[in-house]
């Protein structure tokens, strides 16, 4: 068992592809066949220049706050490339390229970057539920989703997401605990980028590593490599597996880096060292596996040229188009309230209306 | 026919719909084994098994949030606060997400579930244990609050709180959990959410009130030389004006009555909400006799906070005389 082997406790990390793009652990390579290999990277690289293009595109003023995700790729990618059809992703509010991997189509995750609901409405049940703001309170979400499908004899697990900043919340500890109790099938990611917002990872815990926490809630803990894809596949097929055979949650700590900003409205070179950023983009996680692919003789720095910028267009033509859709209705503001709309919501709407047409005239 | 407390009433209920819907899930502090510190879900765990009636971790949020999950995921919630002033740690997830998810998700994810709590004063508790708390969540878009002031009610209105589409917040006055008994048909019934009641009816001032205070107001009415038209509000959000115009329309008086602190409350919501609609019917300025805005006092002081028929009386004159 890889928690086993890499205890936490013992302060080991996980590993199975390094950062120059070599095989450190023949015998833990996971299998995943060679369309997965290539879809998992091909994912990670939309989301890379997805994410360049939002960061552009807020530049210049046509997007608004917007959440990067660049340097994250392999955690969310590797993790979620490990899970079925059938499971849910719980996710924090920093994993485009994991919801991207899960079925959301680009132009949703944009939709809500651009600041209207319907980027959290996922059709064909791809089982995403939506961005969550509040730190860490969608470990109870992942919990109860987790607990559910325990109770309907569902084969099904929940993965949750969340940053190392959320470890200190109460959400983050009565989540797990409440799966711990439960043994309910729930993951619980933690991606560690080392920043909370300008507060490093030192100063929200004590511990050695967040991973070791398990401990406390009686599950199993593994700290992973979380830049290397095929790591983070291993460390959640072992998890999953013991989620549906009823062996309960585990803690999954994905050691990793936010290369760029907390937000657009964020201005990391006040607070970290561009020898630490260096340091960290030495080891992204993008750059290893497509040395690994080509290696392996599934990708060519041709395609990959092209890759790009098949990607760099696609994410231009979905941003015109979401660019070009129509403002929300404002009977859509006001009916998501409540199933039916209630006489006094009712009443505010029709007298907001009357204002309007008044002004027109 | 079946005699029933408040409290036999809301386990009835319970059972009855676990019975019937088999997605419906009953948990909380001390909610399986035990039954509830009040025993209002006592019994559950024997006749639906350890998965759909349990005890949780002592952890609000943890109910509350993987409730939200659990809607999610094609269960129905049932959950148990112990006491609504230990409701601040799951307010996270009331305020954030439940009341927000069928919003966020433009009705692709909805979280419909009953979130039980007993509230209010009178049964000289410890601190924390005493609150009326109803403006908190009365205040948050997307959730609806009902407070029964009877078994009767208690049984309708939790049947429609469990079958409602939308998170219903179900507050309990502990007060009356077992203060009187009342006949209740034996088939399943529901009791309208957003609808009030006229107790009695009058000319000359409209009373408002609801949950233990029902009773007290009916106390204060009955040997007064004033025609008073009592209405007991049931549901607290969305509230049935309709019903408060009505009256209003007819008396020209308004009191409303809670126990619910005075600043910002929803005898305040209330009245501003007759100023808007029935400003020209008012004989006299609507007027309101409310808790105090103090925290509750510890029993040997509480007997001050709480609101007697004899002050309502008195409150009743003082809008006569204007």
């Amino acid at each position: 068992m890889l928690t086993k082997t890499f205890d936490p406790l013992k302060k080991k990390i996980f590993q199975v592809l390094d950062h120059e793009g070599k095989i450190v652990n023949e015998k833990l390579v996971p299998k995943i066949n060679d369309e997965t290999l290539r879809k998992m990277y091909e994912t990670m690289l939309l989301g890379r220049v997805a994410d360049m293009k939002a960061l552009q595109y807020q530049r210049q003023g046509r997007m608004l706050t917007y959440a990067p995700i660049k340097g994250q790729e392999a955690a969310q990618v590797g993790s979620i490339a490990a899970l079925e059809k059938q499971d849910w992703m719980v996710p924090a509010f920093r994993e485009m390229a994991g919801m991207l991997y899960k079925g959301a189509p680009l132009k949703k995750l944009y939709l809500y970057w651009y600041g209207n609901e319907m980027g959290n409405y996922f059709e064909n049940d791809i089982r995403i539920l939506p961005i969550s703001v509040p730190i860490a309170s969608q470990i109870n979400h992942g919990a109860g989703v987790a607990y559910a499908s325990k109770l309907q004899k569902k084969d099904e697990v929940a993965i949750a997401f969340v940053g190392d900043g959320g470890t200190s919340h109460g959400e983050f500890h009565e989540g797990l605990n409440f799966a711990a109790t439960t043994s309910s099938p729930l993951i619980v990611l933690i991606q560690n980028n080392q920043w909370a917002i300008s507060t490093p990872r030192e100063v929200q815990s004590k511990a050695e590593n967040l991973a070791s926490k398990a401990i406390g809630y009686g599950v199993p803990g593994i700290l992973v490599d979380g830049n290397d894809p095929l790591a983070m596949y291993a460390a959640v097929t072992e998890a999953r597996k013991r989620a549906v055979n009823g062996d309960g949650p585990t803690l999954i700590e994905a050691l990793t880096y936010r290369l760029g900003p907390h937000t657009t409205s964020d201005d990391p070179t006040i607070y970290r060292s561009d020898e630490e950023v260096k340091y960290w983009e030495e080891r992204d996680p993008l750059k290893r596996f497509k040395i690994y692919l080509i290696n392996k003789g599934l990708l060519t720095e041709e395609e990959d040229e092209k890759l790009q910028k098949e990607y760099n267009d696609y994410s231009n033509k979905i941003f015109k188009e979401i660019e070009n859709m129509e403002l929300i209705s404002l009977e859509d503001v006001f009916k998501y309230t409540y199933e039916e709309m209630p006489k006094f919501l009712t009443e505010q709407l029709e007298e907001y209306k009357r204002y309007l047409e008044s002004e027109e005239k | 026919m079946a005699v029933e407390t408040v409290l036999s009433a809301i386990n009835k209920t319970l059972n009855e719909q676990m019975a019937k819907d088999e997605t419906i899930v009953v948990f909380g502090e001390d909610v399986g084994f035990e039954g509830g510190v009040f025993r209002a879900t006592k019994g559950l765990q024997q006749a639906f098994g350890k998965e759909r009636s349990f005890d949780s971790p002592l952890a609000e949020s943890a109910i509350i949030g993987s409730a939200v999950g659990m809607a999610v995921n094609g269960l129905k919630p049932v959950v148990e606060i112990q006491f609504s002033g230990f409701m601040f740690p799951g307010y996270n997830q009331i305020a954030t997400h439940v009341a927000r998810f069928r919003n966020r998700t433009r009705g692709l994810y909805t979280v419909p579930m009953v979130i039980r709590m007993p509230y209010g004063g009178g049964i000289r508790a410890l601190e924390h244990h005493s609150e009326s708390l109803e403006t908190l969540f009365g205040h948050i878009p997307g959730l609806k609050v009902v407070i029964p002031s009877t078994p009767y009610d208690a049984k309708g209105l939790l049947t429609a709180a469990i079958q409602d589409p939308d998170p219903v917040i179900f507050m309990e006055p502990k007060r009356i959990y077992r203060a009187f008994k009342q006949e209740l048909p034996d088939k399943e019934f529901k009791v309208e959410i957003g609808k009030a009641k006229v107790l009695q009816k009058g000319d000359d001032v409209t009373i408002v009130a609801w949950g233990a205070l029902v009773r007290e107001v009916e106390k204060a009415v009955k040997d007064l030389d004033v025609s008073a038209e009592v209405i007991d509000l049931r549901t607290i959000q969305p509230y049935d004006q309709d019903a408060i115009v009505k009256s209003v329309q007819k008396t020209g008086r308004l009191l409303v009555v809670h126990e619910a602190v005075k600043s910002f409350g929803p005898g305040a919501e209330i009245i501003s909400m007759i100023n808007e609609k029935a400003f020209l019917y008012l004989e006299a300025p609507p007027t309101r006799l409310t808790g105090f805005d103090i925290t509750v006092p510890l029993p040997k002081g509480e007997h001050h906070f709480i609101i007697t028929p004899e002050r309502i009386k008195a409150k009743i004159k003082e809008i006569m005389a204007f």
